[in-house]
């Protein structure tokens, strides 16, 4: 039997997937273009017991978060640019202690207060640390509503299963766009025991601490080593992406999240014209897909990359550094909150046709 | 041959980092005698903040987790909200809770977070080597105030307890001094009040203690003491600022809640 599909908005599908994955915290800052989700926790959450709290800022929402992690629940905060900014202090320490944690981003173009429409530009924030120290986050990046549902769900589990923090990467136009959607009867949540948790002691000898200091230089560095063979070990097993066309295309399109769905349709209009185009669409931007980039970079039928990016080009290194110099990779980006025209993007396939060599970046 | 004094279980046995006449060593053992005494140490999550005391969960044997500095109060939000039947205290200076803590500690205790904060006044940043805290007194001489805090050029000190006492989600504020048996004694109680208003879930409470830092005010411990009488008290009055009419005695614990 098909399932029932309901419309609705990619922020609100976020809250009702986090409450589906038994995320009972919710701690936030109004901020434009995501508060659809704080308006949705704030009913919907109180009504099933859970805690929603207002908070004073976003510096306070994140700590608020990590208390929550730190006693052994599923705790989230959500927020857009310049709160994700602030938020980056609780967001270190968060990998420092090693809690589990989700965050949202309805990115909106900066920098600075910037604007609230649409923007890719805070990958490099997302995928390359964002606070002080040697961390990461693993960064998801749905792209329809239907991803935002699922990917949200996962991220809590792959928070518990790693005990850090998961980032769902989005942009004004998902949060903000209505979309069928068809949720599951059941969630796969993964229970997993968090016997370190600050809970009280309640019978137990010793007492947990959650912390991330550590005065002495070589215990310090024996847990950055700790950390970074985690960091490895999801690299190695946690890349999501999408890929087609790869067999036969002349050029292969990388874009997330919406750029991704405009590329989508332009890449039928390029067939039309007689120039293949394929896609390799990261799910995950940390960790980044360069495998099959470079797989792709091997092959004799491709002919050039080309990157679309809501930003001034920040994921388009990433793709650089997995295609190693062996094909020319090209750029296209709009900013300000402006999204690419498929006529933009269709174009720029033509001239890279024509001369895969030009302009490329 | 009967035990008159032991140490407490509510403290580990590592020794105390902290510099000789320093009142953190007090003020550890009156809160981890209270927890024992009330029998809660089992049932307590402290949460240590950016200073001296940044590893104070290394003391108190009770669960903890350490803060991100001034923001305790917001991660003792966060384990409160979620362990509803446990007890949460933060343990804070003047630099953490009256400097960059302060839009956390005061809207902690204006949401009326059932936490109780305590918070460590010693007029001066003690860890990064004697600053000038939000609590520095005029014509004090701290390392960043080298001709003395001057009201024209570095403003007033702030009264941290008169300005909690003034919401309505501070259900008990009081503070004390350790400087003799007696006051200490008084503290202790106070500490006992405060946690008994979070268990009855009356709302925030918070005791502020005025403490020394010889070893940043350039003083042996018992000067450093007269100091604190002499010069402190006058700008901190000691005393309760919130709750002078709750009845301690008839407080009983708050209904049992399901974890």
């Amino acid at each position: 039997m098909a399932q029932k599909r309901v419309l609705m908005k990619g922020n609100e599908v976020i809250a009702e997937a986090a409450l589906r994955a038994g995320c009972r915290n919710y701690f936030g800052y109004p901020i434009t273009p995501q508060t659809e989700v704080m308006h949705y926790m704030a009913k919907k959450m109180v009504q099933i017991g859970g805690n929603f709290v207002q908070a004073e800022s976003e510096v306070s929402a994140i700590n608020m978060v990590y208390g929550a992690a730190a006693a052994g629940a599923r705790a989230m905060t959500s927020s857009s640019s310049p709160g994700i900014s602030l938020k980056q202090e609780g967001i270190s320490y968060i990998a420092g202690a090693e809690l589990p944690a989700v965050a949202v981003n309805i990115v909106r173009a900066g920098p600075g207060l910037g604007g609230i429409l649409p923007s890719q530009g805070d990958y490099w924030q997302a995928t390359k640390g964002g606070g002080h120290g040697d961390y990461r986050n693993l960064v998801i990046a749905p792209a329809s509503v239907q991803e935002l549902y699922e990917l949200t769900v996962e991220a809590f589990n792959l928070a518990d299963k790693y005990r850090m923090l998961v980032m769902i990467l989005g942009d004004g136009t998902l949060g903000q766009m209505m979309e069928p959607v068809a949720f599951r009867d059941e969630e796969p949540i993964e229970k997993i025991e968090k016997p370190w948790a600050a809970t009280g002691r309640g019978g137990r000898k010793t007492h947990n601490m959650i912390t991330s200091i550590y005065i002495d230089p070589d215990e310090l560095e024996a847990k950055n080593r700790e950390l970074q063979e985690k960091y490895k070990y999801i690299e190695e097993n946690e890349v999501r992406y999408e890929a087609y066309g790869l067999e036969d295309a002349e050029i292969v399109i990388t874009a997330f999240s919406t750029c991704s769905r405009i590329c989508k349709n332009v890449i039928r209009q390029a067939a039309e014209q007689g120039i293949k185009v394929g896609m390799i669409r990261p799910i995950t931007l940390w960790p980044f897909p360069s495998k099959v980039i470079a797989e792709a970079a091997a092959r004799d039928n491709v002919k050039a990359f080309l990157d679309i990016e809501l930003s001034a080009g920040q994921m388009v290194e990433d793709v650089r550094l997995a295609v190693e110099g062996k094909k020319p990779v090209h750029f296209y980006g709009r900013m300000g909150g402006n999204l690419p025209t498929q006529k933009e993007i269709l174009d720029k396939i033509i001239e890279i046709h024509n001369d895969p060599e030009g302009g490329k970046v | 041959m009967a035990i008159v004094f032991q140490p407490t279980e509510g403290l580990t046995e590592k020794p105390f980092h902290y510099c000789p006449g320093c009142n953190h060593g007090i003020i550890h053992r009156i809160i981890a005698e209270s927890m024992v005494e009330m029998g809660i140490l089992e049932d307590t999550v402290s949460v240590a903040s950016v200073g001296c005391t940044y590893n104070s969960y290394e003391y108190f044997s009770c669960d903890a987790v350490q803060a991100a500095h001034g923001r305790a109060p917001a991660v003792a939000t966060g384990i409160k909200r979620t362990l509803k039947d446990k007890i949460v205290f933060t343990y804070q200076g003047d630099g953490d809770l009256a400097s960059i803590g302060t839009a956390e500690i005061v809207h902690a205790a204006a949401r009326g977070e059932k936490i109780t904060a305590f918070f460590v006044n010693n007029a001066v940043y003690g860890m990064t080597s004697g600053q000038m805290a939000p609590t520095t007194l005029l014509g004090q001489v701290t390392t960043t105030s080298p001709f003395g805090r001057d009201a024209s050029y570095q403003g007033y000190p702030i009264n941290v307890s008169e300005l909690i006492s003034q919401l309505t989600g501070a259900v008990y504020v009081e503070r004390v001094c350790l400087t003799d048996f007696k006051n200490i004694q008084n503290a202790k109680k106070a500490v006992q009040k405060a946690f008994k208003v979070q268990q009855a879930g009356l709302g925030f409470s918070m005791v502020e203690f005025l403490s020394t830092c010889p070893t940043n005010w350039g003083k042996e411990p018992v000067e450093a003491m007269e100091w604190l009488k002499e010069k402190m008290i006058p700008q901190y009055p000691l005393g309760c600022f919130k709750g002078q009419d709750i009845d301690f005695n008839n407080l009983g614990k708050a209904e049992e809640k399901g974890a």
